[in-house]
């Protein structure tokens, strides 16, 4: 890099920082919102948070964000952690790996978090790791399940499963419940998540006898699949996997059918949005993703989250609510269990979470600092999510 | 063969939707020779005036051919609007300066949309309201066509025909070509430049919300930085077909259409957009001035 580029891409940096910054003010929860750069009162804990507010994944960072508040909420309600507040920072990272990036440096070196929570898309968690690593804090993201994340130090951690399981559990489900002999894959070549699923079931299927007939690709951000679709109606799979975000997936069910395609589409938890059933409609009737939870669940944890949530959103919290607030109960547990706040002391807590029990399920960090924990199989039926089985680790 | 059938259809449909905005592009080049960037823009405003037209005028209530209708008369005359606008306050102040000012403007304008929209839209995608209800796909020969597919080609040609009458048949048409061929010669003749200019402006800007309108119906899903890749895609088509042609445009548009579905259908997906750039290219290489389009000599 020559000195020019150098001066321009800083400030392009400087540009960047200077237009997030406003939006770090809006929306913390607690009283001094005017000192976002500066110091922190003595009396409150500062928690990072990078999310995608805006851009094509926005509900998963606003979902998320929801479901973060209400935790923080509760935890202050019954007296912080330590005699101490929580306070969140929020730092919109418009759906853009290179702005998550930005906004996790910021986060740490302007304004001090203790601890980042985020993102939800792998490849822009993937963005944040490095950092929080380089810099020794702690930092969990609700639902990045591409295994690479975690590898990237010890100091990153999640409270969902991996794409390997997921993988695995729509493969079982595909061969055992639906008895699939032969499937078709259409992936997001764009995205870490979506090829990670991908391979993973692809590998799975084959064990449990499938077939792979055919594996085309996409590019996030396309919005015509008819040419990908037409070959895929030639070789005429039981079933289509789709591991994609819910934007795409919708108007992939769509011209499925204006193609006249009958085999029902499977997916992952990136199809956990209203907005899918928005753009996809009756397209998606008949169709399967997994899930990290699923709000038929009648244990109290999950019902009493449900109602407290919907007291304060008025909806029903899809996954990525419920996400959100794991990770955040997850983090205080550490935190009222950990010597410090310092970033080794917290590190240590997290990763000694044994057993437990949040809105997803019960949640035991293991050695690669990932959750282990079940995972739930959803059917789209007339415009609506309704459970259909659990699958377990193994 | 059935499926290259099938591919050849998906490309038509997609070629007809980039020749309605290649077209804006090429009939200001004709006349201006400025690249209007901010065309991909209008395109976006247009899908969604659509969008809003949709929702709050209850059009998506009673989907049908005449809510259709209705939703693209107003997206045109909206954006007929748009390029009236955009013409008088950003281009015509710089018509006597040199041409990279008015290329810069017209970057600067499509910027200012795109960021502009986002802001009075938000970023986040839209679901298209669905003004025209499909139903059940034809299936001819083992070939599958949609309705929503025929209509929009339809629609296209409709509006591509017209046109063409404009151009060729009309007094209107007579002084763009006028206009087209010298500004001075034709001031001299009595045509009234800046507005056959400004016509030129609203009638590209109108074809263009016209696209967004049958983009919105084929792929509902909209949002204000939808225009970026459309605009380039519709601008490499206009330039293929040799950009100043009518007729050009709309056969580059066609091109480009079809080997993209083929690419996606026989190859990977991933070189859709990059194959775009590469006919661009090797048309530059071999063919300067498109396929259509004839050599001029400049005079240094």
């Amino acid at each position: 890099m020559n000195k020019t580029t150098q001066s321009v891409s800083s400030l392009l940096l400087a540009a960047a920082i200077l237009i997030s910054f406003p939006s770090c003010t809006k929306k913390d929860g607690a009283s001094n919102a005017t000192s976002t750069g500066a110091a922190t009162a003595a009396d409150e804990i500062v928690i990072g948070e990078v999310g995608s507010l805006t851009g094509s994944e926005a509900t998963f960072g606003t979902s998320t964000r929801d479901g973060i508040d209400l935790a923080i909420k509760q935890i202050n309600a019954a007296g912080g952690i330590k005699g101490k507040k929580v306070r969140v920072l929020i730092l919109d990272d418009q759906s853009k790996a290179e702005e998550a990036a930005t906004a996790a440096t910021k986060l740490i070196t302007q304004d001090k978090v203790v601890a980042l929570l985020g993102e939800v898309a792998s490849t822009r968690s993937l963005a944040m790791a490095p950092i929080a690593q380089s810099h020794q804090v702690p930092m969990i993201t609700p639902s990045s399940t591409n295994p690479e994340v975690t590898a990237k130090g010890n100091y990153v951690f999640r409270v969902c499963f991996i794409d390997p399981f997921q993988g695995m559990v729509m493969a079982k489900f595909a061969a055992n419940t639906l008895h699939a002999k032969r499937a078709a894959i259409l992936r997001d070549v764009k995205s870490d998540y979506s090829v990670g699923l991908s391979n993973f079931f692809t590998e799975n299927f084959k064990k449990l006898g499938g077939e792979i007939v055919i594996d085309t690709s996409y590019s996030g951000g396309d919005a015509d699949f008819k040419s990908q679709l037409t070959s895929i109606k030639t070789k005429n799979p039981d079933v289509i996997y789709v591991p994609g975000y819910y934007t795409e997936v919708g108007l992939i069910a769509r011209q499925t059918k204006e193609l006249g395609i009958k085999a029902p589409l499977l997916g992952g938890d990136g199809w956990d949005s209203e907005k899918l059933t928005e753009i996809g409609g009756q397209a998606l009737d008949g169709s399967f993703f997994s899930n990290h939870y699923t709000p038929d669940d009648k244990s109290p944890v999950v019902q009493r989250f449900i109602t407290e949530y919907k007291t304060q959103f008025n909806i029903v919290p899809d996954g990525l609510a419920a996400m959100g607030y794991d990770a955040m109960i997850v983090l205080a547990d550490a935190m009222k269990r950990a010597k410090s706040f310092g970033g080794d002391d917290l590190r240590q807590a997290i990763s000694e979470t044994k057993d437990f029990q949040a809105v997803t399920g019960r949640i035991t960090i293991d050695k690669n600092r990932d959750a282990s924990k079940s995972a739930v199989v959803i059917e789209v039926k007339g415009g609506k999510f309704q459970y259909k089985e659990t699958i377990n680790p193994s | 063969m059935t499926e290259f059938i099938q591919h050849l259809i998906n490309g038509l449909g997609q070629g007809s939707i980039y020749a309605l905005i290649a077209l804006g592009y090429t009939m200001v080049f004709g006349i201006l020779q400025l690249i209007n960037f901010a065309h991909s823009d209008v395109y976006m405003v247009g899908a969604f005036i659509g969008y809003y037209s949709g929702k709050y005028l209850g059009l998506s209530k009673s989907p049908g051919v005449l809510s259709l209708l209705a939703a693209l008369t107003l997206s045109m005359a909206g954006c007929a609007a748009l390029g009236f606008v955009i013409e008088r306050g950003a281009y015509r102040p710089l018509r006597k300066s040199p041409r990279i000012n008015c290329l810069i403007t017209a970057i600067g304008v499509s910027l200012f949309l795109e960021f502009g929209g986002q802001l009075l839209f938000g970023a986040d995608p839209k679901f298209f309201p669905t003004l025209y209800d499909a139903g059940e796909a034809l299936i001819i020969g083992g070939v599958n066509i949609n309705r929503l597919q025929l209509l929009v080609f339809f629609i296209s040609v409709v509006l591509m025909l017209g046109l063409r009458y404009i151009i060729f048949r009309t007094k209107m048409g007579r002084a763009m070509r006028a206009v087209s061929f010298s500004h001075d010669n034709a001031a001299l003749m009595g045509i009234p430049v800046d507005f056959t200019i400004s016509f030129t402006f609203m009638l590209g800007s109108a074809l263009a919300g016209a696209a967004g309108i049958l983009v919105g119906l084929t792929y509902p899903k909209i949002e204000p930085l939808m225009g970026v890749m459309w605009g380039l895609k519709a601008f490499v088509a206009a330039v293929v077909g040799g950009i100043g042609n009518v007729m050009g445009a709309v056969i580059g548009a066609l091109i480009l259409g079809v080997a993209e579905t083929m690419v996606v259908g026989y190859g990977a997906s991933t070189y859709r957009d990059a194959l775009a750039f590469a006919i661009l290219i090797l048309i530059l290489l071999f063919r300067p001035s498109g396929l259509l389009g004839k050599a001029r000599t400049e005079k240094v």
